[in-house]
């Protein structure tokens, strides 16, 4: 097992073996969380507190701990899907250093159209839409033309062997895998720099978590820098660089 | 002058013709454009040409000579009688030829001789908002007309074409008047409506009822609205007059039995009388 | 990103008596994007939206627009020509009920095609081909194109009503709770269609709705609003997901299902 670094530009092992050492792709700084709900009598829950994670582009780091930890929060975080409560979270952004945590809405947008890409374990829905129009849309957004967009889409569903048949249809009816696999393309089409994976193969046969482990690490040699949850341990061990464990508050406190 | 009726020359008052006259400066001065105005009970009912009258009787005088038609027809009970009011409140001369006429007031009709500088032509208008069956509020036509925001007629025009396959107007055909102001022309018929454009002769156009007075001075823009592909278009029988041969006027269609016998007459007429005369001099 | 904001507002105040509609407001909507106003009936979001679309002067605060030659003017200081015209070229306004934006008396084409002719279109051929065109894109059998509003469903009206407004391709449209009046079903539908042109012609829309779902299928960014004030705004999947206000948490807990 690897062994965890904090902070700071790190150095690591490329797929290739060969060392890389450079500034992380997406690092944060003290970042804590803490939810006040304001329903329940305004009861503060602190689940985050001065997470110091740095991952570097071509690399692969598996959030690990005990459930209930916090390791979706922190992917959330990163997403700027939750906001962060304390703490920045470091990006390098169109070649810059951004704060994805004091970033105003439209930053964060266009950070996730060219820099941040998140895979989460359910596929939001949107009606009417073709499965195949789904995959293509972050492409499209990229300005890449309709025509290679939906050619890229269609090759790599093909890939995750979700069959041509269903990729005109909207995927509101497919089983829980077949959305997690349109999820995974949706993810993976764009070759994001910094890709978030909340358990990607939850719901995989086999056959599709090697697809993904494939996929991943196709990811990585490109030169991605993934955050990934991982529970089933031998995708981790393939996938991952090393961990980064994530600590229940009341634990560490 | 005239004192023998007890009335005042021309009818009314001097002070309302002075404010009626204003009224028709400020016309004159913004073409197609409606000024109200302080419109009196005449000695005949709306409808009848109470605008017409107003306005003929503001810019009469003792040396004019009058000209009524009514659909073209000097001889008709409502021109008959309104040049007779103004022969005997004015005590002016009056005449049913268009070339000896220095006001013309006209009923639905624009003579077909062409008018020249120095005449006036008076229309009588029963609604002179172009857009009243279109947009019903009041206060919404006066801001279109204020902002010459006049898409809704040609939205008219378009359901038009694309009902009948034409635009299906055939009198009242709307104008706008120098460019700006969408006016309607008065009932006439879309035969008339080339004879206003740059006419030398100076348009009054009253409406009685409605209290409203617009002009367009000589020499202005009149056009009438239209689509590129389908442009406007006069209409007129396609006959002669049956007594001139004139195929170059309006003409009405007369049933002369019961047997469905008919035939196609000037509406102008004067045109047809000169014509007529001037056949029978040749021959 | 760095381009400068279509509409941009500050301090807007207004009192209908004793009730506050809009508390010192600001708002800022730029090209492209599309704005989600939330909140319950009175809380002045409809108000802001008719603020900010020039129909209603607020007491205190500006209404800036941006035109596409850079020129920035004051929407409450211009006159009602330039205003009218802005309404009928460079935005669009939607409303709930669609006949408060269609001529019921008047065919699909000609509802369609009256901006267009406002704006000096004159080829009925044109005019007829861009309707025709319209009515596909907002998925109205161009067979109906003769037909009259009143012939057409309420989902048809509003479909209508969209493309009516999108024709001239305006650079900020309003919308006013546009599937407020409209069945579950149908509703979803004009939300696809709506999303659909919004990204297709690069809309920026002020879209005012109680729909926590529609807000969240459709917008970029959210605003919150209560009592006449904005109480949290911000990216549309944050606000949702990790609202900070107390009000929004009730507003979420309450209605979420999306």
């Amino acid at each position: 097992m690897k062994t965890l670094h904090e902070g700071g530009p790190i150095q690591t092992s490329a797929p290739s073996g060969a060392p890389v050492i450079g500034p992380p792709a997406i690092q944060t700084q003290g970042l804590g969380k803490t939810f006040t709900l304001h329903l329940q009598g305004s009861t503060r829950i602190p689940v985050l507190r001065g997470v110091e994670l740095a991952v570097v582009p071509g690399e692969c780091v598996a959030l690990s701990g005990p459930s209930g930890a916090g390791k979706s929060t922190l992917m959330r975080c990163l997403y700027g899907n939750y906001g962060a409560g304390e703490g920045r979270i470091l990006l390098r952004h169109r070649g810059e250093e951004v704060d994805l945590a004091t970033a105003d809405p439209r930053l964060v947008r266009e950070i996730r159209r060219e820099t941040l890409g998140y895979v989460s374990q359910f596929l939001r829905v949107i009606p009417r839409v073709p499965t195949l129009d789904i995959v293509a849309e972050p492409l499209r957004a990229r300005g890449v033309p309709a025509e290679e967009a939906r050619a890229r889409a269609a090759a790599l569903l093909a890939r995750l062997n979700l069959p041509a048949p269903l990729h005109a249809l909207p995927p509101a009816t497919f089983s829980g895998g077949e959305q997690q696999r349109v999820n995974l393309a949706r993810g993976f089409a764009p070759h994001y720099p910094v890709l978030l994976l909340d358990e990607p193969t939850a719901s995989l046969d086999a056959a599709n978590r090697d697809v993904v482990v494939a996929l991943i690490a196709e990811a990585k040699a490109k030169g991605a820098a993934i955050i990934g949850i991982f529970h089933d341990a031998e995708v981790r061990d393939r996938v991952a660089d090393r961990l980064f464990h994530v600590s229940p508050i009341q634990a560490a406190a | 002058m005239t004192i023998e009726t007890g009335y005042n020359f021309g009818y009314l008052d001097e002070n309302t013709k002075r404010m009626i006259r204003r009224a028709l400066l400020k016309a004159v001065a913004i073409p197609g454009h409606q000024v109200p105005f302080g419109s009196r009970e005449m000695p005949l009912p709306y409808g009848w040409g109470t605008g017409g009258i107003q306005v003929t009787a503001s810019v009469i005088g003792p040396q004019d000579r009058l000209k009524v038609i009514d659909q073209g027809a000097d001889d008709t009970t409502n021109a008959v009688s309104i040049r007779r009011f103004f022969a005997k409140v004015a005590g002016v001369a009056t005449t049913e030829r268009t070339s000896g006429a220095t006001i013309i007031q006209t009923r639905h009709r624009i003579p077909e001789v062409k008018l020249r500088e120095g005449q006036i032509l008076v229309y009588q208008v029963p609604m002179p908002e172009p857009l009243f069956r279109l947009e019903p509020r009041v206060s919404e036509t006066r801001r279109m007309h204020a902002l010459a925001d006049y898409g809704l007629m040609h939205v008219r025009l378009y359901e038009d074409i694309a009902r009948h396959g034409h635009i299906a107007i055939s009198y009242n055909y709307p104008v706008m008047v120098g460019g700006r102001y969408l006016m309607s022309p008065s009932p006439i018929p879309a035969f008339d409506n080339p004879k206003m454009h740059r006419m030398p002769a100076l348009q009054l156009f009253g409406a009685g009822r409605e209290k409203r007075i617009y002009a367009v001075p000589p020499y202005t823009s009149v056009q009438s609205l239209d689509f590129e592909d389908h442009p406007f278009q006069p209409i007129r029988a396609n006959a002669a007059c049956a007594l001139c041969g004139a195929r170059d006027s309006y003409l009405d269609e007369v049933v002369t039995d019961d047997k469905g016998g008919r035939m196609f007459v000037c509406s102008d007429t004067d045109y047809c009388n000169t014509r007529q005369a001037a056949r029978e001099a040749a021959e | 990103m760095s381009n400068a904001p279509l509409l941009e507002a500050s301090g807007l105040t207004l009192r209908y008596g004793p009730v506050t509609a809009l508390d010192d407001v600001g708002i800022e909507i730029f090209p492209g994007e599309v704005v989600a106003i939330v909140g319950e009936s009175g809380s002045g979001k409809s108000t802001l939206l008719r603020v900010l679309s020039g129909l209603l002067k607020p007491e205190a605060g500006t209404v800036t627009y941006r035109a596409p030659d850079g020129e920035a003017a004051d929407i409450h200081a211009m006159g009602e020509a330039a205003l009218r015209r802005l309404h009928r070229t460079d935005w669009g306004f939607v409303h709930q009920n669609p006949r408060d934006g269609l001529r019921m008396g008047v065919s699909a084409g000609g509802n369609i095609g009256e901006r267009l002719m406002a704006t000096g279109a004159r080829h009925y051929g044109s005019i007829r081909e861009a309707a025709t065109e319209w009515l596909r894109r907002v998925e109205i059998d161009p067979a109906r194109i003769d037909m009259l509003p009143r012939q057409f469903s309420g989902g048809m009206q509003q479909r209508l009503q969209i493309a009516r407004t999108l024709v001239t391709h305006p650079r900020l449209v309003f919308m006013d709770e546009p599937t407020g009046g409209l069945d579950v079903s149908v509703q979803a539908r004009l939300l696809d269609l709506i999303r659909e042109l919004v990204a297709d012609l690069g809309l920026a829309v002020l879209l005012v709705t109680h729909d926590i779902a529609a807000a969240r299928l459709l917008a970029h960014r959210l605003l919150v609003m209560r009592h006449g004030r904005v109480v949290e705004q911000g990216l549309t999947d944050r606000v949702l997901d990790d609202p900070q206000h107390e009000y929004t948490q009730l507003l979420v807990a309450s209605v979420l299902a999306a």
